[in-house]
């Protein structure tokens, strides 16, 4: 009830002020923050508060409720009804995972929030099931899969093997990298969701006569996998999405993946004024290097920001205008919403390397510029 | 009346009590939360049937309630989709259809899967039931039909006939009536004399059968009901959360429903109704308090076993009566 | 070159195998002797494995780090059964079962709290690194092979300390008939406490083992955990031997599923359709596999206390 107060004393004196600045948002985080994927979400909520921890005056009537959602669908749906009806959020965001946001997003969108996705890009979001308050501001899920094929093409490889885990995410990232990389594959593999041990998959690719590895295993499926790789004693060149190589993760991987190539929109090492100036920030508050998943956390609270200081939320066309205009610094450098709202930006060729005694990526080419998602013709909006 | 079935109205009306409460004050969400009760309430009244009165401690009852969530999703989807099954059936958006394809395909799989587990008994019925679980998890997860792990999102809720389901009252009041018959089911097997022989097979296997009863066959049609019972439940909570995934048939939520009935207290009418409505209200306030409360919630369950045997209905009703 | 690749697939469904029966062993010591079902079995694997990665860390030894993993877990599940699985030996498999469920809600949530949220890191000893020539002219990982090796001697030790030692006959005693050792004068409530302790000691190990070949993270027991289970029962609960033989069964049957099944499908499908059908059949097989042994012999494969 206090809460309610609080709101309503906001919204009377900001009204007496008279500008759109300072109206109060309230954001309902949910977000990933128990069990074996804990790592992810911690990162974007950490990301996005220290935006608005930044953003000081600007940030000081934004009211963020967060909430864990262990990763369990039907959780995140009770946690957004929970949010939207009885906290009266304006804005939803913070899902990691593809299969929580396809629970979550189509409703509260229908209902009339705003969500602004900082990881999760499931194609039907971005195709037939768009919807003109669903921001995404971190990339659609095929993308880094489709850098990571033109990258292999560019390369010259000619009989990559290329594995996933069998479920959607699994099936579009194989998709995703196939649509780039027309040659020949030495072996295409579907492994069970979850697995640990890879000893099988990794004779078929010592037997296959490939000339290159990609895979596509978020998690500790990632770490296994690499782990047991390096130990295996073959040694062609794999090429990775940015997830199974990102900071969170290198520290458990270890020197196994010393010059892997990766792709990725971000690195820590991008070379952009707010880019520097974020991997300052967040290793000063944290005491760590920021992974991905950090930056676009950051970035998805400083798009908030920037449609908060040129309109209402209440207003939600305005609201919605401002966000699509995305006039934010991105710590990817170029950044613009396409017609579906998911992001046109460039995709870079990272390679892990050793900083001193940590692990980190060293930006070392371009996949693909100013990238867009092939689902955006789907989109009617 | 007698203390329990004091208790039992006592939990129902409780549970009506919520919703009503939550409009008078205009905290809207808790008629939601009431709903959702009430769902698994009465999937966890399903698996009473089979684990409160037949002594069957199945740990694969995710495996019945994800088939009935299935069942809403698909056949709407298909009716969305406009897209005919094979054999130019039709899919379809009225829940009294759903329910009944739900309950159904539960009692088939259940017919099927009780045929082999209910010949195991103990540790291996729990083992084998989790088995047949865990295979139709993975079967869910990869199978790319109806969207595999991403699950299947019901734009909008399906449709009774003469109501608007859309109003979450009239859905909490659809979920309640059906939990209403659920229990009425439950309390009519445990007094009939199917009842009494299900309990005398899980006492006494050897007289049952010298008195020229089957325990098996009774088991059988007591695992078949509960599994029926579950799914509707399921085929329910689909529509509540406008959206089905395999994590409707994990591990976890076969062990969250015997949480339930033993945090309720085991084989009591109304047992899973109080573990209902404590479970989801425990889940909502800690998750709201700490991003710990797995931990919290660990340690209240732990409690509960060692310290308050008989669950909330034994605390407040007293011994059971029935065994 | 394709036996060769056979062979190798042998060996790794025999060492997956191996890293079951590890588990599995503990598992089902403590259900033949107390007829108690512990969830919480993959916890103390986790604590093993985080034991192993905080002490190798901290030592720069992955050895001592081993022997860490077994005195935490052991440590841990000696807690565990003095202070919680004690009250629960007298009661039914339902309240066993929730109450070892929350012990995995707390052990998961107590690990993440001590050790933050990332995966930690733990690699294989540079003894064991590197790989040995396989006949047909693969390669195979020493590690593995050492992991094999260490099945084979705690499956010994295991036979050893049941057929030759004082602790082994109050086991098989306790099989038998729970109360007649205490007529014996024999301690119950110690002997549970290390019996518990030693199945605990070897998930502990199991977790260090696959620990360097995996990843250490909060819920990594839990997929192991069900697997185990799977072999305890197909094996026959209670049984050692039937632990051994279900862990290489399943271990075998997994492995060679998953290499044979998509191409098997390949001759009925297009390839991309038979990589995913195939993987999701083979991702069933170990629970088909169950359910068929099950059918067929409704106590499994050896009863332990016939």
């Amino acid at each position: 009830m206090k809460r309610f107060l609080t709101a309503g004393l906001l919204a009377v004196s900001t009204a007496l002020a008279g500008t759109a600045f300072a109206e109060p948002i309230k954001i309902g985080m949910i977000t990933t923050l128990s069990g074996g994927g804990a790592g992810l979400g911690v990162d974007v909520r950490d990301g996005f508060m220290l935006a608005l921890k930044q953003a000081g005056d600007a940030a000081s009537e934004i009211e963020v409720v967060t909430e864990d959602d262990a990763m369990k669908p039907e959780l995140a749906v009770q946690i957004a009804d929970k949010m939207i009806q009885s906290d009266q959020v304006d804005l939803l965001t913070g899902i990691i995972w593809s299969n929580l946001a396809m629970a979550v997003v189509p409703s509260a969108v229908a209902q009339g929030k705003f969500y602004l996705s900082p990881n999760a890009g499931p194609s039907p979001l971005a195709g037939a099931n768009c919807h003109e308050n669903y921001f995404n501001v971190a990339w659609q899920n095929d993308s880094l899969h489709e850098a990571a094929g033109a990258y292999a093409k560019k390369e010259g490889y000619k009989k990559p093997f290329i594995l996933a885990p069998n479920y959607p995410a699994g099936t579009d990232a194989l998709t995703g990298f196939k649509r780039f990389y027309d040659g020949e594959l030495a072996d295409e593999v579907y492994t069970k969701l979850g697995a640990t041990d890879y000893a099988a998959e990794i004779s078929q690719i010592r037997a296959s006569g490939a000339d290159s590895v990609y895979f596509f295993l978020p998690g500790g499926m990632g770490i296994a996998f690499m782990k047991q790789y390096a130990q295996s004693g073959v040694d062609l060149p794999v090429i990775g999405p940015a997830f199974s190589f990102s900071q969170d993760v290198l520290g458990a991987m270890g020197d196994a993946a010393l010059g892997v190539i990766n792709t990725a929109q971000w690195s820590p090492d991008l070379d952009n004024e707010t880019n520097k100036a974020f991997v300052a920030a967040f290793k000063e508050e944290y005491g760590r290097i920021p992974s991905l998943y950090a930056s676009q956390g950051f970035d998805t609270a400083n798009l908030i920001l920037s449609a908060a200081a040129k309109a209402s939320v209440k207003d939600a066309d305005a609201f919605r205008a401002a966000l699509k205009e995305a006039d934010f610094s991105s710590t990817r450098g170029d950044f613009k919403f396409a017609d579906n709202h998911h992001p046109i930006h460039d995709i870079h060729v990272r390679e892990v390397v050793k900083d001193g005694d940590t692990l980190t990526n060293r930006l070392v080419g371009l996949a693909l510029e100013d990238h867009q998602d092939v689902y955006g013709k789907d989109c009617k909006m | 009346m007698n203390r329990e079935t004091l208790t039992s109205a006592a939990l129902v009306l409780l549970l009506l009590g919520i919703p009503l409460a939550a409009m008078a004050t205009g905290h809207n969400f808790y008629v939601t939360l009431a709903s959702r009760m009430a769902i698994l309430a009465l999937a966890a009244v399903g698996l009473n049937i089979a684990l409160g009165l037949g002594g069957l401690v199945s740990f694969g009852h995710a495996a019945f309630f994800g088939i009935g969530g299935y069942a809403a999703g698909v056949l709407a989807w298909h009716a969305m989709m406009l897209q005919p099954f094979p054999l130019g059936l039709p899919g379809t958006k009225l829940m009294p259809v759903i329910w009944l394809v739900a309950m159904l395909a539960a009692g088939i799989v259940a017919a099927f899967i009780g045929a082999i587990s209910i010949r195991t008994s103990g540790v291996y019925f729990i083992m084998i039931t989790l088995a047949f679980a865990q295979m139709i998890y993975y079967f869910a997860i990869s199978f790319p039909s109806y969207g595999g792990e991403d699950g299947l999102s019901i734009s909008l809720r399906n449709a009774f006939p003469g109501v608007n389901t859309l109003d979450p009252f009239t859905f909490f009041l659809i979920c309640y009536l059906l939990l209403l018959a659920g229990l009425f089911l439950f309390f009519r097997l445990r007094d009939s004399r199917f009842g009494a022989a299900l309990q005398a097979a899980r006492q006494n296997e050897t007289r049952l059968a010298a008195v020229g009863v089957s325990p098996f066959g009774i088991r059988l049609a007591a695992f078949v009901i509960s599994a029926m019972v579950t799914a509707l439940a399921g085929a329910l909570y689909a529509d509540l959360n406008r959206f089905v995934a395999p994590s409707m048939l994990s591990w976890h939520m076969s062990g969250e429903l015997i949480v339930l009935i033993i945090l309720g207290g085991t084989g009591r009418l109304a047992g899973p109704v109080a573990g209902a409505i404590v479970f989801v209200l425990f889940e909502h306030w800690l998750g709201g308090i700490t991003e710990r409360w797995q931990l919290y919630l660990g340690l209240v369950l732990l409690g509960v076993v060692l310290f308050a045997r008989g669950g909330v209905v034994g605390l407040l009703a007293g011994k059971a009566r029935h065994g | 070159m394709q036996t060769a690749l056979l062979i190798e697939q042998l060996l790794n469904g025999l060492q997956f195998g191996v890293m079951l029966f590890l588990m599995a062993a503990g598992l089902t010591l403590v259900f033949g002797v107390m007829g108690l079902i512990n969830l919480a079995h993959g916890s103390l694997y986790m604590v093993g494995a985080f034991a192993c990665a905080a002490v190798a860390a901290a030592t720069g030894s992955f050895w001592l780090g081993l022997i860490a993993s077994l005195a935490a877990a052991a440590a841990a599940g000696a807690i565990v059964e003095m202070t919680v699985i004690r009250r629960l030996y007298e009661r039914d498999h339902l309240d066993q079962v929730l109450a070892t469920f929350a012990l995995i809600l707390i052990f998961s949530e107590g690990m993440r709290w001590l050790f933050g949220s990332f995966p930690l890191y733990l690699n294989i000893p540079s003894l064991l690194s590197g790989s040995v020539p396989l006949p047909g002219g693969s390669q195979y990982p020493l590690y593995r092979l050492a992991i094999i090796g260490v099945g084979v001697a705690v499956a010994v030790f295991l036979w050893l300390l049941i057929s030759r030692t004082r602790l082994g006959m109050r086991i098989r005693a306790g099989e038998a008939d729970r109360e007649m050792i205490g007529a014996l004068g024999v301690d119950i409530r110690s002997l549970y406490t290390i019996i518990f302790a030693l199945g605990a000691a070897l998930a502990g190990l199991a977790g260090a083992l696959v620990g360097a070949l995996q990843s250490v993270q909060v819920g990594m027991g839990e997929p192991v955990l069900i697997l185990a289970f799977v072999v305890i029962v197909i094996g026959g609960i209670g049984s050692i031997k039937g632990a051994l033989i279900g862990a290489v069964l399943v271990g075998v049957v997994d492995t060679m599923g998953r290499f044979l099944l998509p191409r098997a499908m390949e001759l009925v499908l297009d390839a991309s359709r038979a990589n995913t059908v195939g993987a999701a059949i083979a991702s069933m097989l170990i629970y088909v596999l169950m359910a068929l042994i099950l059918a067929v012999r409704p106590r499994g494969l050896f009863v332990a206390n016939a």
